[in-house]
């Protein structure tokens, strides 16, 4: 069961996720809204049409959205 | 001159109200909405930050200010240097296909004073990925040329420091940026009241905007609506002239038939 973990970084915090996992199925494990975000994965900004691959070991991914600014 | 069409023209697009405003510091999204509608305004700012994934229940901004309604303008506040200005509003296309950004870089987190050399350098690459660039700068209108320059949409001057209310503090060169630049001026940061931002306009700026003003105001619904008559009154005062300053009284009576 443990192999089947890998450690990856989620806008900042360590987790543990199953291996295997796109980056599809992350956001929708946090209940996020695809339309409403965007992803980089080790610093490159992820397009929509590629949330299908695949999270690696040591991944580090970063989830944003619009918020209220001046 | 006053023209028929008095549209605020910025990336290609008209608007009808010259008052952009800031998303930030509301006490809720729902007095944001409301005060968004009392301004007027078309364009709002909004910054880009991470999602909270232990809580992503929470209301978003943009289901109370419709980005279909709104011309949504990524910032980059809190970024400090040049790569992370570029990151974020990057993250911003991706998120919303924007390419209208207001390009903050800052310098110091006392003043929040823009540093104005990695300002012009993130602005330089932007242009060339196809941003349209409002550049938030100091009052330096030489600075406010090169940022012109190099290709930026619009100039954005501070009137004094982001958050501030001072007003405008050196008048004299917000009209030395306006008079010299071919695209927009728009006055941003250190508006505290409605006359500061009509002062604005009367400088012959392109439009303003206001923030902390209306978010911070006992009364923020008011106080949108304020700022939306003030931007209207300072623009056609700035259209219709103003008077010559005189030293000494000239009486409004004609003196002619006294008796």
């Amino acid at each position: 069961m443990t192999n089947s973990l890998i450690k990856i970084k989620v806008n900042g915090d360590d987790i543990s996720i199953n291996k295997g996992l796109s980056i599809f199925d992350l956001i929708k494990n946090f209940k996020i809204q695809p339309s409403k975000i965007a992803v980089e994965l080790n610093g490159e900004i992820i397009p929509k049409s590629s949330y299908n691959i695949e999270i690696k070991e040591n991944n580090n991914i970063e989830i944003v959205h619009f918020i209220g600014g001046g | 001159m006053e023209k028929k069409d008095d549209s605020f023209k910025i990336a290609g697009r008209n608007y009808k109200s010259r008052l952009i405003i800031g998303t930030g510091k509301y006490n809720s999204l729902d007095i944001n909405k409301k005060a968004a509608i009392a301004s007027g305004a078309e364009i709002v700012t909004v910054a880009v930050r991470r999602v909270n994934l232990s809580d992503n229940d929470n209301p978003k901004i943009t289901d109370y200010l419709n980005p279909k309604i709104y011309t949504y303008m990524p910032n980059t506040a809190g970024c400090f240097n040049a790569k992370d200005a570029l990151r974020t509003l990057r993250l911003a296309k991706e998120l919303g296909g924007w390419n209208l950004v207001k390009l903050e870089v800052l310098g110091d987190k006392k003043t929040l004073y823009p540093n104005m050399i990695e300002t012009i350098n993130a602005a330089k690459i932007l242009v060339n990925e196809g941003f349209k660039v409002m550049a938030y700068c100091t009052d330096d209108p030489n600075l406010a040329k090169i940022l012109e320059d190099e290709g930026c949409e619009a100039i954005m001057p501070l009137g004094s420091p982001i958050g501030s209310g001072l007003g405008i503090l050196n008048p004299l060169n917000i009209k030395i940026i306006v008079e010299q630049a071919n695209i927009p001026v728009i006055l941003d940061a250190g508006i505290g009241s409605a006359s500061d931002a009509a002062s604005a306009m009367e400088l012959g700026c392109d439009a303003v905007l206001v923030n902390s003003a209306i978010a911070n105001a006992k009364n923020p619904i008011v106080m949108a609506e304020a700022m939306k008559y003030a931007v209207i009154a300072g623009r056609k005062s700035f259209l219709a002239g103003r008077m010559p300053v005189k030293e000494y009284a000239v009486a409004s009576t004609p003196s002619k038939g006294r008796i």
